[in-house]
């Protein structure tokens, strides 16, 4: 039995590596200066995927929603064995909270008729685990969030081991169902090199209108349009447009998209400036620890 | 989704498991009180399950002013959808203008389930909250006594002031740890309200075939001491050090992520971000450079010690005593200072 997997991944600024300079004097956080990647969590919810197309059959497809810059996480997943990748961009996406966000990844997958649905548990740049759930309710499939294994898979029968905190359940249920995949889960198979040469062609209509524009920057709008739409159809029979869906495609409420349909606001950013009141330099000796050691049991903070 | 209603009570979501309450619920029943307060509206809980009703009398002595409990034989195990709709439905029935979660496993997967439905913002992980105004930029027009939901982001590296002033409830989970567990108060009133629901199994589409609950290695959020290694440390060997000083001040030995990561001790004892939050009295950093995302997990502790051989280790900036040197010299320094009582000669 097949099954078709789809995979909702996230392109994140790598918010492991943040030095001083990525910090704004505002306290801000200048985006650009951080590398892009790939959400790592969700690498783990396509490596989950594959792994049940590997042993079941079937096909994964990848969805991102992000900026057109994005489309590289796409054509990542492509490298390590998707079938087909989906770029969701719109201006109108943009300062969407998880609930928007949710409603409009709900609108894609919507038309995928998927019998997995599968989000890392959490991305590392909001780290709030919201959109897994709320994209569950709002598609009406079970959620089964903190899976840590696969357990069973037969007659559109689910089992899986997931994380409770304190330990783990092993639970059962009917497909359709959305997975939220830890990082415990597995470890993320890198790209084939077969895959690699096939796919690294891949690309978006945005991406071939860009390229075209800058192979022929004196040609006439019309004639850069028809370049465009004759060099995705060469890419379409070859199977390696990567498709982009817009609010449009998608047929979505914009009352329920980016700002307009994100309950949650900004009232203020602040930069972490943790600092002690006060502070003393200890010497590294026997005096200088003696010291401090007994201050602290004046202080009463140790017995 | 619920209209702004200024007369809305603050809710807590009294998540227990086989008729024992989470801890962090009750750690946030005591700001839950103060916002209450601050409102000047009643501190309601929701408790569900199924033969849970003597949990109400602790419940109302951790603050609360009112139960709804709700009890059926189908809410006895936590299932997302069963739980989801029950307090849904509490919610259009009674329109509470603030619902808080604990940012448990169970929290994290229920609250956005329910704030999806309710089409509500909600807000993770919170570290504290408060009430306040918020004036929008161009218009100047104010929206008075919001919920300040307050939590880092971006790893830690900025802390966010989320607000929600349309589309109510005003929903936000809090991290474990972050706040103190309150006194129970005998004298507390409350009032226990008995509601009904119609469940089916069609309510509960998962099945738990098994559960394996195990003890943590530590309970760090209790620990008033705590002496915590990092990756400066060295070695799984040399780890020794650190458990040595914990055994001699009687304190929780804890580490780093990435001293968890090389293996030198379990992740139960880890502090930080995507670990444990502790604010001890007293916490000893040895070879711990000071991640922001360590930072986040320890930095209310009352008194820091930091020893580290960089002295431009973020650690100490947030550090009450600061000790730049060989963590190999200055640990069995510490430890035969502590065992002399530190008393002079």
């Amino acid at each position: 039995m097949a099954y078709h997997c789809v995979v909702l991944a996230k392109q994140v600024p790598d918010t492991q590596r943040i030095t001083g300079q990525v910090m704004n004097d505002d306290g801000t956080v200048n985006r650009s200066a951080l590398p892009a990647i790939f959400n790592p969590e969700d690498l783990n919810a396509l490596e989950l995927a594959l792994q049940i197309k590997d042993r079941f059959g079937g096909r994964v497809t990848v969805v991102t929603m992000g900026l057109p810059g994005a489309t590289r996480i796409l054509r990542d997943s492509l490298y390590r064995g998707a079938d087909d990748a989906i770029l969701v961009t719109d201006r109108r996406c943009a300062a969407s909270d998880t609930l928007a966000t949710s409603y409009i990844l709900s609108r894609a997958v919507k038309k995928l008729e998927a019998d997995i649905v599968l989000c890392g548990r959490q991305a590392i740049d909001g780290d709030t685990a919201q959109v897994g759930p709320q994209l569950a309710e709002k598609l009406d499939l079970t959620q089964i969030t903190y899976v840590e294994a696969l357990e069973e898979l037969e007659d559109r029968q689910i089992t899986v081991r997931r994380n409770i905190g304190n330990g783990w359940q092993q639970v059962k249920t009917s497909l359709p169902v959305l997975l939220t995949v830890t990082g415990e889960a597995n470890a993320p198979r890198v790209a084939a090199a077969k895959q690699l040469m096939k796919q690294k062609k891949a690309r978006t209509r945005l991406e071939v209108a860009q390229e075209i524009q800058e192979i022929n920057p004196d040609a006439v709008e019309a004639e850069r349009e028809e370049l465009t739409a004759s060099r995705c159809a060469t890419l379409e029979s070859q199977d390696l447009l990567i498709k982009h869906w817009d609010l449009d495609d998608l047929e979505a409420d914009l009352t329920w998209c980016g700002r307009n349909g994100s309950p949650t606001k900004v009232h203020r950013i602040q930069s972490v400036v943790l600092a002690a009141k006060e502070s003393k330099d200890v010497e590294p000796t026997e005096e200088g620890i003696t010291d401090m050691i007994h201050e602290l049991i004046q202080d009463k903070i140790i017995a | 989704m619920i209209d702004v209603n200024r007369e809305g009570e603050v809710w807590v979501f009294a998540e227990q498991h086989g008729g024992v309450l989470e801890e962090t619920p009750v750690e946030l029943m005591s700001k839950a009180r103060h916002l209450a307060d601050t409102l000047k509206v009643k501190l309601a809980v929701v408790l569900l399950g199924d033969g849970v009703k003597e949990l109400c009398t602790p419940l109302i002595q951790y603050g609360a002013d009112k139960v709804y409990l709700v009890e059926h034989p189908l809410l006895g195990a936590f299932q997302t959808n069963s739980y989801a709709k029950v307090i849904l439905d509490l919610i259009e029935k009674h329109k509470p203008q603030i619902v808080l979660c604990g940012a448990t496993v169970a929290g994290r997967d229920l609250a956005p389930r329910v704030a999806s439905a309710a089409k509500a913002g909600l807000t993770a992980d919170c570290t504290d909250l408060q009430i306040g105004n918020h004036k929008i930029g161009k218009s100047g027009e104010t929206h008075e006594n919001l919920l300040f939901q307050i939590r880092p982001a971006f790893g830690g590296n900025i802390i966010a002031t989320i607000i929600n002033y349309d589309r109510w409830p005003q929903m936000a989970t809090v991290r474990e740890g972050v706040m103190p567990m309150p006194e129970p108060d005998v004298n507390h009133h409350g009032v226990i309200v008995t509601e009904t629901v119609k469940l089916a199994q069609d309510d509960l589409p998962i099945e738990i075939l098994q559960e394996h609950k195990r003890a943590k290695k530590v309970d760090l959020k209790a620990a008033r001491l705590i002496v915590a290694g990092g990756a400066g440390v060295g070695s799984k060997e040399n780890f020794k050090l650190i458990w040595d000083l914990a055994n001699c001040l009687g304190a929780a030995p804890a580490a780093t992520r990435p001293a968890v990561d090389l293996g030198f001790i379990d992740h139960d004892h880890q502090v930080g971000q995507t670990g444990t939050t502790v604010r001890p009295s007293l916490y000893i950093a040895v070879g711990i450079s000071g991640a922001i995302q360590h930072q986040a997990g320890m930095a209310q502790s009352q008194k820091i010690v930091a020893i580290n051989s960089d002295p431009d280790a973020p650690i100490f900036g947030i550090a009450h005593y600061k000790i730049v040197g060989d963590l190999n010299e200055v640990v069995p320094s510490m430890i035969r200072a502590i065992k002399e009582k530190g008393i002079k000669d």
